[in-house]
């Protein structure tokens, strides 16, 4: 371990700021038998729903120039079955805390599974996700209005001592707006981005490829977007920014950071490639050497000085 | 096991207008049943390409895809001597069971799953009846690659072109109805085969994947017994599991 890479999450130390993203890393044992999961940061678990959900049907995954889009819709099998039976096998192969990525369709349903998670010493920050946009009720339609987004917010820190970090959305007009919202709410950091809203069509039948018609598209064509808002929305904030949105190699890593990233989490890279989070980990301190940094944690933001 | 192997094309040719045969050379310690699966790194697209084991040795595994977009169409591209990174020990395959007769039916690229099964299948002392389909004679491939093997060989094609004129689910008739079946193919096909049948199968399902290997619950599906992973619980589902309405 390079203490080089270590990084700081409300209090939490991290041995280095890669975490794999909510959806795309199932409950983690999945990637355990390619390599030692322990070596990541930490891990943000699925999306975890009051009740257990099937999600949306099938065909879910369309392939894009640089990326993908998913329609999963959240599948998973409900709070109390992720704590005892994934949250346990989890446990067998990882030893560190992990982010807890919370969703739900009513502000009650955030509460109650933020209720649970606080009980969990596995939980090191809960992910609160008002971004989905793969849900017709509450989901993304949250997370695009400032005043619902604090709501939640402040109806969740009020039921936990964990601290409480907001998925934020990027199908908005103006993501600052929505930081801002949530910052005065009392979030103790930000998760940004989630998926963009997109689509893909077949030429030959004219229909959608994706059953649910629109789904969530990520991957490294999505990255300057990502960067963007992260540099937006750090110039606006003082809590902390996990950057999300195309990261699939270290160099990804390293830019993420400068726009004003604290930590960050790889999405659709662990799909493709199961060794990304590994690989980025391994090349960051060489890529370091090469750029004359002597500690991540030093260049959080630079792009801003 | 799952893990990112290398692999050295050995042979790449056309078996049809536009159904290839590859065979690779590496490791192939991690197959255990026939209808496994493979999920090989494309250079010029995002995702990997899933496809099923044709058939394997110490050293080899025989794959057969039909060229229908850029992923498979750069795959027909590949010149012998060229190395190509591929993730395996994907899905569960088919379970061969001990039986006096064993029915087999294949669609299109749905056949070349069999293949080994068959192999299998026969060794055990199994007598095998196989009944391969396709939409016309000049899609039609490995017919005596499965007789060879020993096995009794129906072909159907759409068009009535080449063999039996109609669908593969109109062969099975009379002893066969009673038989124990294996079946991959498109889903229309594979409910006709179920529908067909007097008795317990295991059928092999597609579906569009993102990962292949169980992390994104991209290629979910409901069963009798609970949701299910097409690339971890699946491909093969057993027939007295499977829930033929998607909602």
């Amino acid at each position: 371990m390079d203490k080089r890479l270590s990084v700081t999450l409300s209090g939490w130390k991290l041995d280095n700021p890669v975490i794999p993203a909510s959806g795309t890393f199932g409950f983690g044992y999945e990637f355990a038998q390619f390599y030692d999961i322990n070596e990541l940061g930490s891990i943000a678990t699925k999306g975890t729903t009051k009740e257990a959900r099937f999600g949306n049907p099938t065909p879910r995954i369309a392939e894009c120039d640089r990326g993908m889009i998913n329609a999963v819709g959240l599948q998973n099998p409900g709070i109390d079955e992720v704590i005892q039976t994934e949250f346990k096998k989890l446990k067998e192969v990882y030893h560190k805390k992990v982010v807890a990525n919370i969703s739900g369709f009513a502000l009650e349903e955030y509460v109650e599974c933020a209720k649970k998670m606080d009980k969990e010493d596995i939980v090191g920050i809960l992910e609160i996700n008002i971004s989905c946009p793969n849900v017709k009720h509450g989901g993304m339609s949250f997370g695009t209005d400032p005043k619902i987004a604090a709501e939640i917010t402040k109806a969740v820190k009020a039921v936990t001592t964990k601290p409480v970090y907001i998925k934020l959305s990027p199908n908005v007009t103006d993501i600052v707006e929505i930081a801002k919202a949530v910052e005065e709410a009392g979030a103790d950091g930000i998760c940004m981005i989630n998926t963009l809203l997109g689509a893909r069509f077949d030429l030959k039948t004219g229909k959608p490829i994706i059953a649910n018609i629109m789904g969530g598209f990520s991957g490294p064509a999505i990255k300057p977007i990502a960067l963007r808002m992260v540099y937006q929305v750090y110039k606006a904030v003082r809590i902390p920014i996990i950057g999300i949105g195309g990261i699939a190699t270290a160099e990804d890593v390293i830019e993420m950071m400068i726009a004003g990233a604290t930590a960050i989490q790889v999405g659709a890279e662990n799909c493709r490639n199961p060794y990304a989070c590994k690989e980025i980990i391994d090349n960051l301190p060489i890529l370091m050497d090469k750029l004359g940094i002597e500690k991540l944690e030093d260049i959080i933001g630079r792009a801003h000085q | 096991m799952k893990s990112i192997q290398t692999y050295k094309i050995l042979q790449n040719e056309p078996l049809t207008q536009n159904v290839y045969k590859m065979i690779l050379e590496g490791d192939t310690s991690w197959v255990t049943n026939p209808g496994q699966f493979i999920n090989i790194t494309i250079d010029t697209e995002y995702l990997k390409r899933p496809i099923s084991l044709c058939d394997y040795d110490d050293s080899t595994l025989t794959i057969i895809y039909k060229v229908v977009g850029a992923g498979t169409s750069w795959m027909a591209k590949q010149e012998v001597g060229k190395e190509i990174e591929v993730l395996v020990g994907l899905g569960n395959g088919f379970t061969p069971q001990q039986s006096k007769h064993a029915l087999l039916v294949g669609g299109g690229v749905g056949v070349p799953p069999l293949y080994r099964l068959c192999k299998d299948l026969i060794e055990k002392g199994v007598e095998v009846e196989v009944v391969l389909g396709f939409n016309t004679k000049s899609e039609c491939f490995y017919e005596n690659e499965f007789k060879l093997l020993g096995a009794s060989v129906t072909v159907c094609t759409v068009d009535g072109s080449y063999g039996t004129k109609g669908f593969v689910s109109e062969v099975i008739q009379g002893d066969l109805k009673n038989y124990p079946y294996y079946s991959c193919g498109p889903l229309p096909m594979l409910k006709a085969v179920f529908d067909a049948s007097n008795t317990q199968g295991q059928l092999s399902f597609e579906e569009r994947m993102g990962c292949g290997f169980g992390a994104c619950m991209g290629c979910s599906c409901k069963t009798l017994t609970g949701y299910k992973r097409i690339c971890v619980e699946g491909p093969v589902m057993k027939s007295e599991e499977i829930l033929w309405t998607k909602d």
